[in-house]
């Protein structure tokens, strides 16, 4: 499905999303778009902190340090979600070494998943994930990539209403099992969504987005650049005069706007070792965003690169 | 897995090539000046394979015995299953093939390194190239000096290491003990494939050239 302008206003209005443009102080960087977790209406920010790959980096100092940095640098952009997973390797002790650093954000908004295909193990594998985090207790736990999904919703479920996590949600990747992913929204009622979703990657535009916005569940958007070939691909390619329009000053910033212009996403969690590009994501969501019409000759020039 | 003919390689990749060679430096670090001593205990069993002297089976047997035993946890489990949660299901491969080894080494007349067709002395070949030229890749592959991969303190060497001697052996324990290197050279070219760096052609030629050998040996008889 191709998003029109009727369609785009339509799903804007179904998912209850609001897009809210604070005001911003003088002298004070942009604040970011915030929008709704259509269960709650809880405010987030737009632009997450993804840590699939960036923040595994094992027992080494100075690469956990610049993990820190790049939390910081997040917090200070105004970002609240990151979102990790037990399948990351060490990236929930990095981030657990970011956030003590940084004395323990009250910004944090955490996303974890459970990963495991013994639904025995799931209480104690969140249970340990919490340990690495350094957190109370998590907002948001996600199935992750749908492994042992019935067990492990009722066990999020039943933690959800013990006040021992927030939200429920479920994951995939990639367009996998999408069949599978949307029965399960049918039929649970989920806070939160996760999936792939970008400018070359818009399977989820047919069934899944639509369907968060009709159920009223909050969508994260997980490798909004293919975890950053898409960003390489394009490297080379000159940005078009008029992504100046909506304030995309890179390519980054261009494929952020045109996920976070879907009225049915939440939060876009690209992921990243540096500062400079932490800040460059959360500026992505700041400013206008493309409208159907600006959607559509994105996703076409993209295509025809 | 479900939909396991989606998954690309590169899906399995959990860390970035920069964090990968970070290990070895920190490793590096973590362990110098045990090189010096890793390095001689290569020469050692070169040479005591070469000469043959009596119970050379047993020392080269034990000394590749402690290093893979020391490979497996310094490096394997101490430090790569940090970032790499497979390799945790891995590392104790590196301890059973130092029991293997040990074994080997330890029952008279099951392990001789008294081969000298073409495989063998194509195999001490291999041998002193793991131990002697493996070492000096990052100046071929533009990494730092620090990142070297040394035999005896990373784990590619020291498999290549002990294929080639062990292309020198005869003995009934040998086939067995060729199967542990040999899985770990193509999970190391298959990572650093993924990687996308270009040293992965390196683990997979040497466990290439090993199979050929074998084969050559068996098409011979």
């Amino acid at each position: 499905m191709i998003i029109t302008r009727r369609t785009f206003v339509k799903a804007a209005a179904a998912s209850g999303a609001a897009l809210v443009l604070p005001g911003t102080a003088p002298g004070a960087p942009p604040a970011p778009v915030m929008r709704a977790v259509p269960s709650s209406g809880e405010m987030l920010p737009a632009v997450g902190l993804g840590t699939w790959i960036t923040f595994n980096v094992g027992d080494d100092p100075v690469l956990r340090d610049e993990c820190a940095e790049v939390i910081a640098a997040f917090f200070a952009a105004g970002g609240r979600m990151i979102d990790s997973s037990p399948m990351y390797g060490s990236s929930q002790p990095a981030i657990g070494y970011g956030l003590e650093k940084l004395g323990r954000p009250e910004a944090l908004f955490s996303a974890e998943k459970v990963w495991t295909s013994s639904a025995a193990d799931g209480p104690a594998q969140i249970e340990q994930s919490r340990r690495f985090w350094g957190v109370p207790r998590f907002d948001l736990v996600q199935v992750h990539n749908l492994v042992a999904w019935e067990t492990h919703l009722e066990t999020l479920f039943a933690m959800k209403a013990d006040g021992r996590i927030r939200y429920v949600g479920i994951t995939t990747s990639e367009g996998r099992r999408h069949d599978l992913f949307e029965q399960i929204m049918r039929a649970h009622p989920l806070d939160f969504v996760q999936f792939t979703y970008n400018v070359v990657d818009r399977e989820a535009e047919e069934r899944l987005l639509p369907l968060a916005a009709e159920r009223g569940m909050a969508v994260i958007v997980n490798r909004p650049f293919r975890q950053g070939a898409l960003t390489r691909q394009l490297q080379g390619e000159t940005l078009p005069a008029w992504a100046a329009e909506i304030g995309a000053g890179t390519w980054a910033q261009f494929i952020l706007k045109f996920i976070l212009s879907h009225p049915s996403v939440t939060v876009a969690i690209p992921a990243t070792t540096r500062v400079d590009h932490v800040r460059e994501n959360v500026t992505a969501a700041t400013g206008p965003l493309p409208d159907a019409s600006m959607r559509d000759r994105m996703a076409a020039y993209v295509r025809d690169l | 897995m479900s939909e396991w003919w989606t998954y690309r390689l590169e899906d399995f990749l959990l860390f970035s090539p920069r964090v990968y060679w970070r290990l070895f430096e920190l490793n590096n670090a973590a362990s110098w000046p045990l090189h010096l001593l890793t390095l001689a205990a290569g020469l050692a069993i070169v040479l005591l394979a070469l000469r043959r002297p009596p119970g050379h089976g047993l020392w080269v047997a034990f000394i590749l015995a402690a290093l893979f035993a020391f490979v497996g946890w310094s490096f394997l489990w101490s430090r790569y299953a940090a970032i790499n949660w497979a390799i945790a299901y891995v590392a104790p491969a590196f301890g059973l093939q130092a029991l293997l080894l040990a074994i080997g080494g330890a029952a008279r007349g099951s392990l001789a390194f008294d081969r000298r067709d073409i495989a063998g002395r194509l195999g001490l070949l291999i041998a002193v190239v793991g131990l002697v030229v493996y070492p000096l890749m990052p100046l071929l592959f533009g990494r730092p000096w620090s990142s070297a991969e040394v035999f005896g303190i990373a784990p590619d060497p020291t498999a290549i290491v002990a294929l080639g001697v062990l292309l020198a052996a005869s003995g009934g324990l040998v086939p067995l003990l060729f199967a542990i290197p040999l899985l770990w050279l193509l999970l190391s070219g298959l990572t650093l494939h993924a990687m996308g760096d270009s040293q992965a052609w390196l683990p997979l030629l040497a466990a290439a050239i090993t199979v050929a050998a074998l084969a050559l040996r068996r098409i011979a008889r």
